[in-house]
């Protein structure tokens, strides 16, 4: 068995080294994807366009506005006379952010009553806003917790009225790297093991396979264990990049991480090698293995969209695919630092997902060979 | 090893349908070793099907067969190690080098360790690779291509050896070169079951089954196929258009069998001299310019569309 094994997973290195396609998706594509959403989401947040409608006009407003701008994250672009121009800032774009502060504001203030503010969030940029939003709770807690200090109370002190509709999830960056991981393991499999036995059954190498003493396992483990191996180097290429580049803390054990990743990634490649047995061509292949590993990695794994928030129906959707539970891993032992006594159920549900996935892919080359 | 029976390949009513199309229908035949084994037919006659179940690469629909005294339904692994393989389309990796296909198939076929050295070297000595072992696979010409994927099919000597269309596209020097390693191959025991649609390939074969339409027609050394053939050949050259003239043979009753033969026509009659006055007359009356009209020993293809005539059916699949 190994030896057939091990001669199947050499001629896929050695096509893989060939390819320069597969190079750049293997190993150029991962940290490039680490930069770009380490970056993207960093950026963008530090120069907020703020539009301040002041109905009060006093030195504690005055102190307000201030404390904005000083937190480094506020500039203030304009001023209105008018609060009915404030919708104009905002569908302009020419401001993120409205902070309209009521008549009455300081008066209130000063009797220990509540004094709300208002904030106007331009939703269209969920991510920006959500974070802006998050900022300016923070300058109003401290601008409150002063004003306590001072022997004046106000509570709550900033109340939202903004279009962000969901979104938490991007609090922190922390959760970008992490969740990354389960993408690239995807993409990997979407990309490259897609393309492995469709382009066998294309070129017709799949027939001349098939009539050597291989078994049908024996395919799929050769097959595999390139992949696999270039996967785990990619995870451990993202870690490294995570940690040092963008200081996410790593507070688990780096062991538990790979044990749980190498289910994770089985589970991914058998899929994308289900796929492709399954259509054999290659085009067909890549744009399935897209759409069932990639994409839910994306968008149902908790990565970017916190799943706690999503319709019931997307929720339920997210159980069917191992990224949901993989990201609930790299978060847990990135962040929390915990091990298999907290993870012990993920870890059985990703087991299981591989054991389904080889199977899979199994049975479909099994029947198609017939 | 069942190398001391005297039937290296047997099929006993063998047949495969995909749903109402019966591709092959009810064949039998046995092969002894050392044989060559020739399927000859159109394209769609169900050559490739029939290797496809010999080499358990497919389960038969009914019927049953032996390889080297393994059934392939139910010992497929058995079979698999007993035989090589060249599908019909070159099916080698093209982005590995000569050496590296030669090395993946040792890998596949299990060679042990000491022999691979060995082994690898006759087949690139055999295939005349010796000084292209480096080569990227897909930048040698496609005659040499076809003596590689033989050389990786029987790399691990197998007993039985299957070749689907081994050497389509090729030019009749290099198949001639092929052929010479199959001869040699079939001299030191090796069974060997090819199919073919080139009637000149046919003749390197030892035996010979016609098939048609998923049926076996025929099963004979060509030798013989062409002495049991019934009637004579006229060889008819025209000034005329030919197909003209097969139009215009139509409804002569001596002539049978009308088809044309690059430019010249083949017409089947049962008397030469009566035949041959038939003929002559009504392509003359029809002004297409009889030039000559010989008669000449079968060929295959003309064995094979009279088989199809006796048969009562069309060619083709």
């Amino acid at each position: 068995m190994t030896g057939r094994t091990l001669a199947i997973a050499r001629k896929e290195l050695i096509q893989l080294r060939r390819d320069p396609r597969s190079l750049i998706l293997a190993f150029l594509l991962p940290p490039a994807l680490i930069l770009f959403f380490g970056y993207a989401i960093r950026f963008d947040i530090d120069d907020i366009r703020l539009v301040v409608w002041d109905g009060d006009r006093t030195q504690t407003t005055d102190r307000l506005v201030d404390a904005f701008v000083r937190s480094g994250k506020f500039t203030v672009v304009g001023r209105l006379t008018d609060y009915g121009d404030a919708g104009d800032w905002l569908v302009r774009g020419d401001a993120l952010a409205v902070l309209a502060i009521p008549p009455g504001f300081t008066a209130d203030l000063a009797a220990g009553r509540p004094a709300p503010l208002q904030l106007l969030l331009d939703g269209s940029d969920a991510n920006t806003a959500t974070i802006a939003l998050d900022y300016a709770h923070g300058v109003a807690r401290a601008f409150s917790v002063r004003a306590t200090l001072e022997g004046r109370a106000i509570a709550p002190p900033v109340r939202t009225a903004s279009r962000v509709w969901y979104n938490e999830s991007l609090e922190s960056r922390n959760m970008v790297v992490p969740g990354l991981i389960a993408v690239i393991g995807s993409i990997i499999a979407a990309l490259l093991t897609a393309l492995t036995i469709a382009r066998e059954w294309e070129r017709g190498t799949m027939e001349q396979l098939v009539s050597t003493p291989v078994r049908e396992i024996e395919i799929v483990a050769g097959k595999l264990l390139p992949y696999l191996a270039i996967g785990l180097v990619d995870v451990a290429l993202t870690v490294l990049l995570g940690t040092l580049l963008f200081q996410v803390p790593f507070r688990g054990s780096v062991l538990l991480l790979f044990l749980l990743t190498v289910p994770f990634l089985v589970a991914s490649l058998t899929f994308g090698m289900f796929i492709s047995a399954a259509v054999r061509s290659q085009v067909l292949a890549t744009q399935f293995a897209m759409i069932a590993t990639y994409l839910p990695a994306l968008l149902l794994s908790g990565f970017i969209f916190a799943i706690a928030n999503m319709p019931a129906i997307l929720r339920a959707l997210t159980y069917l695919f191992p990224a949901r539970f993989y990201v609930d891993v790299t978060k847990a032992v990135f962040l929390k630092g915990v091990g298999l006594e907290v993870l012990w159920e993920e870890a059985l549900a990703l087991v299981l997902f591989a054991v389904a996935g080889l199977a899979l892919t199994m049975r479909v080359l099994k029947k198609e060979v017939a | 090893m069942t190398a001391a029976h005297d039937v290296s390949v047997e099929a006993r009513d063998l047949a495969r349908k995909f749903g109402d199309f019966t591709a092959v229908d009810s064949v039998s035949f046995a092969v002894r070793p050392g044989e060559i084994f020739g399927f000859l037919g159109p394209n769609g006659a169900g050559k490739t099907t029939t290797l496809r179940m010999l080499t358990s690469l497919l389960p038969p629909t009914s019927g049953g067969a032996t390889v080297a005294g393994h059934d392939v339904a139910t010992q497929g692994q058995q079979v698999r190690r007993s035989i090589g393989y060249m599908s019909q389309l070159f099916s080698l990796y093209l982005d590995l080098r000569v050496i590296e296909n030669l090395e993946l198939f040792a890998g596949l076929y299990d060679l042990p360790p000491e022999r691979v050295g060995e082994r690898i070297g006759w087949a690139l000595e055999t295939a005349g690779l010796e000084d292209r072992r480096e080569a990227l696979t897909g930048t040698l010409p496609l005659g040499l291509k076809q003596r590689l994927a033989l050389g990786c099919a029987v790399l691990d000597e197998p007993p039985v050896l299957f070749l689907d269309e081994p050497t389509s596209g090729v030019d009749p020097a290099a198949r001639r070169r092929f052929w010479d390693l199959i001869d040699r191959l079939a001299e030191d025991g090796t069974t060997v079951l090819v199919s073919t649609h080139y009637m000149e390939e046919a003749e390197y074969c030892h035996r010979l089954a016609l098939m048609n339409r998923g049926r076996l027609i025929a099963l004979d050394r060509p030798a013989a196929l062409r002495e049991e053939f019934p009637g004579t050949i006229l060889d008819v050259r025209l000034d005329g258009d030919p197909a003209r003239a097969v139009a215009a043979l139509e409804d002569v009753e001596a002539a049978s069998d009308i088809g044309m033969y690059g430019r010249a026509l083949h017409v089947r009659v049962d008397d030469p001299d009566v035949g041959r006055r038939a003929v002559v007359d009504r392509l003359t009356r029809e002004g297409l310019g009889v030039r000559s009209a010989e008669a000449v020993p079968p060929s295959l293809e003309d064995v094979f569309v009279a088989r199809v005539g006796q048969e009562g059916g069309a060619l083709g699949g």
